[in-house]
């Protein structure tokens, strides 16, 4: 094994930029000539534009344009869309109501962007921006998701009547039914799954520059997919034709789904850039990121499970209102249907599953995906369920997971997906030994001789990422492949460039896919750059989301070091006079078998270009292959993650005062930064569980609208995290691979609530757990004292 | 336009500046100090802190003007160019004390100041309650906090004078 290779937790190869202030995010670049842009911006949730009077504003110092709507339509700059298609029980697709990156006739929420101010300096762009003068017919507004529907609810879009997008569904409803009927004990719950701001610390930005001579664009964007981007801009927005639109995703600065959708602030940056024949920047600022950047979650769900007698799973009936906020975006319509509802089965052996969704229109932000992205909604519809029902049986909470768990793979739930591999009881076993289970009751005892309330709690999760095979991507309506590729440079001096469709902003791609290049080629990882983010350098990607960097991402890679070795193979055969069947690759070393003769790594490498020794006619000079990997099956990383918090009764405040997580990812590239995604996660997590949320008055004005209002969790939110793994290699893909990004903020809310409710005693608990919150439940529930036995 | 002398990285600095110009964006736009970063705009979320004679400060929340005279350390001052890290900054290396990178010179900054205050022997739930004004969304914190305390220890057994940086 290499030292740098595949399970090594080798040190981060991007981290020196970083450390020393010297990464390039979007907005440390800067264009000669440049100008900025200011967005005017809806206070109403909802109101007709009657006129928008920008005289002022134009004359003011510094101000080079002030661009609105009918201008944006007039140039054919089409609207903004959402890129997966779903039909309702009926057969009628999903109602997309127009999107104009610059609204025109009516706002739809605040925040909406209705003109945008080009000036030299961005103080110039601000000041003109407040006398740019919109006048606004306000109109009632819908806000919460539950009322949306009903009769006589003011309405957004002509398109969609009784603001209802699509009423999908999954499963066997007859059959769900004859499973309640049969059922010894139903467990119902309503739950709401509570809105929440994505909130990367780097803001979104974008930069774009108009080249009049070549007439093409050039975009620096906050991109976790830029590849993505420049087709829609291109395909959907008209701005250009993709091969005269450039978009560089540089370092970006955290994304969890954010930085995947395509905004009207990037389209509006090209357009401009266009329009004053110069380099136009944008910035977003925080307050504009909690009103625009797409929000996550904000479902309203009841849900219900049958079981017999001795605790078997015999059904899940769902019912689940989406709020989808004001307009679509890229991937929201099938972050509450198929990444939610697929994944209702758990890691259960469960016959029958019937789950109904309504995803509907309010006057607020955009809702797509948010870390997990739907799976995190659906991990705590089951392990809430699984949980109260095992306190309703009066069966110990571990046991009442282990009766149900799936123990035979592959396995086909009834809602799709087809689990591969996995040992739930072995992540289970190895989370209760490294919580320390059997000593819980003492460690009760001791909280409440001081006072605290003690409760555990767990979530023994699955989530299905590695998005994701292309043809079943596309039979549920998706609008796009989910294959990743690469291309791997080998140059005469035998370092290696390998270009990636992936991105990474966070993730340390630089480290851990030079790694396995380092593990197949024996060289060290220095001399291996890893190219990702610009359109113009790289093939073509789908970008990162999914947890499919790894899985996806790396069979590309693997697939292209494949044709490279065979090649050097042959180029090796030709310097060895050997056979080419005889030439074996190991360490970096190429050698015939059974003999001393060899020819190193570099060897090869520079006779592939000089072409000395082989003809050029039968064997191509160079050592450069491509490739295109498209997965055969989603990936099932999976395992369980137990919470220990102390209540403390007197003021409702929960603290974590211990966390287990054993995960299985298949194999691991570096263990170092698993980890660190878990912690990451589960902070996520965590903060949906005890204080994040978004919150709109009946007015449609977001009250949570900054780091003063919405409670981003701190860093004595969290005590020191235990982690461990098990192993199931994936069986789909080269390496072994499931993911790991996203299982953290998955597994982790109904953690915390179930162990916050094991210690109240009551079950009547809303995220987020605030202590509020949970005084008020501990007022109705009694247990406001611990019972010190 | 108004005038401002100061000394940024041991280099003095003259720069005339709108008087609303804050600390921050005389660094990153008139001196092209990019790593000093804006994660907000109501001073919580610690994206932007140097060293102002040695303190830690939001440099989002200070005007340009009100540094006549002053000390200014921001993180590509912290290690001398083309020499070693800093010893804060090899433990966040090190100790995977950071994902996205964008928070990480104000954490780092955060903590030498810290050091500065607490000494060397820094427990987990000092750096954690010392980290309130600092906002980290990728790593959880776990490893910032490993590396604070890893970089704390190793800034106590470097010569002083590097160590007091």
């Amino acid at each position: 094994m290499s030292a740098t290779g595949i399970g090594v937790a080798v040190r981060r190869k991007e981290d020196q930029r970083f450390i020393t202030g010297k990464g390039h995010y979007t907005d440390d670049i800067n264009r000669p000539g440049q100008t900025y842009a200011y967005f005017v911006r809806s206070p109403h949730a909802h109101a007709t534009i009657k006129s928008i009077d920008s005289k002022q504003a134009s004359s003011m110092p510094g101000v080079l344009a002030v661009l609105n709507g009918a201008e944006l339509a007039a140039d054919k700059i089409g609207n903004l869309i959402c890129g997966w298609m779903i039909h309702s029980k009926d057969g009628s697709p999903m109602k997309m109501a127009p999107h104009p990156a610059l609204a025109s006739s009516k706002v739809c929420h605040v925040g909406d962007p209705v003109a945008v101010v080009i000036a030299e300096t961005l103080a110039q762009a601000r000041d003109a921006g407040e006398k740019v003068n919109v006048d606004y017919g306000e109109l009632p507004a819908i806000i919460d998701p539950a009322q949306a529907q009903r009769p006589g609810a003011p309405q957004i879009h002509e398109i969609a009547p009784n603001n209802t997008i699509y009423q999908w569904h999954i499963g066997d409803p007859a059959g769900v039914d004859a499973a309640f009927k049969s059922a010894a004990h139903v467990t119902k719950l309503d739950i709401i799954n509570n809105r929440l701001v994505p909130n990367a610390i780097e803001p979104r930005a974008a930069l774009a520059d108009y080249d009049t001579g070549n007439e093409t664009f050039t975009l620096w964007n906050t991109s976790q997919n830029p590849h993505v981007a420049r087709l829609v801009i291109s395909a959907f927005l008209g701005m250009a034709p993709e091969h005269k639109l450039r978009v560089i995703a540089p370092d970006v600065g955290g994304g969890f789904g954010s930085k995947i959708f395509i905004y009207p602030e990037e389209v509006v940056a090209l357009w401009a850039s266009r329009r004053v024949g110069r380099p136009v920047k944008w910035v977003s600022d925080r307050s504009e990121a909690f009103l625009v950047d797409a929000h996550g979650r904000d479902h309203v769900t009841h849900a219900e499970m049958a079981l017999d007698a001795a605790g078997k799973i015999l059904g899940i009936r769902v019912k689940t209102i989406a709020n989808l906020g004001a307009y679509m975006q890229v991937f929201s319509s099938a972050v509450p249907t198929y990444l939610y509802a697929t994944l209702l089965s758990g890691q259960y052996q469960i016959s029958q599953i019937y789950c109904e969704v309504d995803a509907v229109y309010t006057n607020t932000n955009s809702v797509d995906a948010y870390r997990g992205a739907g799976r995190p909604e659906a991990t705590f519809v089951v392990e809430r369920l699984v949980e109260v029902a095992a306190r309703e049986l009066n069966i110990d909470p571990a046991e009442m997971r282990r009766r149900n768990f799936v123990k035979t793979f592959p396995h086909q739930t009834p809602v799709i997906f087809a689990y591969d591999a996995g040992d739930y009881d072995a992540s289970l076993k190895k989370a209760l030994d490294l919580a320390d289970y059997k000593g819980f009751a003492k460690r009760k005892r001791e909280a409440a001789r001081h006072g605290k309330l003690r409760g555990i709690g767990f979530s023994t999760y699955i989530e299905a990422c590695g998005l994701a095979p292309s043809q079943a991507v596309g039979a549920l309506g998706g609008g796009v492949g989910q294959w990743e590729s690469c291309e791997v440079r080998v140059n005469p001096t035998g370092s290696i460039e390998v270009l990636v469709g992936s991105h990474a902003h966070g993730q340390g791609h630089e480290t851990t896919f030079a790694q396995v290049v380092s593990e197949r080629f024996g060289v060290p990882i220095d001399s291996v750059s890893i190219v990702h983010g610009d359109t113009d350098k790289v093939q073509f990607g789908m970008g990162t989301y999914g947890s499919r960097s790894g899985a996806v991402g790396m069979s590309a890679l693997v697939k292209a070091l494949d044709k490279v070795e065979a090649k050097a193979k042959k180029v090796a055969a030709h310097l060895l006079e050997a056979a080419e069947g005889d030439i074996e690759f190991k360490d970096g070393n190429f050698s015939v078998a059974g003999t001393d003769k060899s020819v190193p790594w570099g060897g090869v490498t520079l006779n592939a270009y000089i072409a000395h020794k082989f003809n050029g006619q039968e064997l191509e000079p160079g050592l450069k292959e491509t490739s295109f990997y498209d997965p055969t099956n989603f990936t099932f990383p999976a395992g369980c993650h137990i919470c220990e918090v102390e209540v403390d009764p007197e003021t409702g405040n929960a603290e974590i005062v211990a966390w287990t997580a054993v995960d299985d990812f298949g194999v691991i590239i570096n263990p170092m930064i698993v980890e660190g995604q878990i912690h990451g996660g589960v902070a996520q997590g965590i903060g949906q569980a005890l204080c994040e949320g978004a919150v709109y008055d009946q007015g449609g004005q977001l009250v949570t609208g900054s780091f003063m209002d919405y409670a981003m969790p701190r860093a004595d939110y969290f005590p020191t995290m235990t982690v461990g793994t098990t192993l199931t290699k994936c069986p789909s893909n080269p390496l072994g691979i499931k993911g790991c990004g996203e299982a953290g903020a998955i597994a982790s809310p109904p953690a915390v609530i179930n162990a916050i409710t094991n210690a109240i005693g009551t079950e009547d608990i809303a995220m987020p757990a605030t202590p509020q919150t949970v005084w008020a439940a501990l007022q109705k529930s009694g247990r406001s004292l611990p019972h010190a036995a | 336009m108004a005038a401002v002398s100061l000394t940024v990285n041991g280099k003095p600095v003259t720069a005339d500046v709108d008087p609303r110009t804050l600390l921050v964006q005389l660094l990153r736009e008139n001196l092209r100090l990019t790593g000093t970063h804006v994660g907000c705009d109501t001073s919580q979320c610690g994206a932007c802190v140097v060293l102002v004679d040695g303190k830690a400060v939001k440099s989002c929340t200070v005007l340009a003007l009100q540094l006549e005279g002053a000390d200014v350390l921001s993180i590509e001052g912290l290690a001398p160019a083309n020499g070693p890290l800093h010893p804060m900054q090899e433990a966040f290396r090190e100790n995977h004390g950071l994902q996205c990178g964008f928070c990480t010179p104000g954490m780092i900054l955060t903590a030498v100041d810290l050091v500065r205050r607490k000494g060397h022997e820094l427990d987990d739930r000092t750096i954690r309650e010392e980290l309130e004004g600092n906002i980290c969304r990728c790593t959880g914190y776990h490893n910032i906090v490993k590396s604070i305390a890893a970089g704390a220890r190793a800034m106590g057994s470097v010569p002083a004078s590097k160590a007091a940086e």
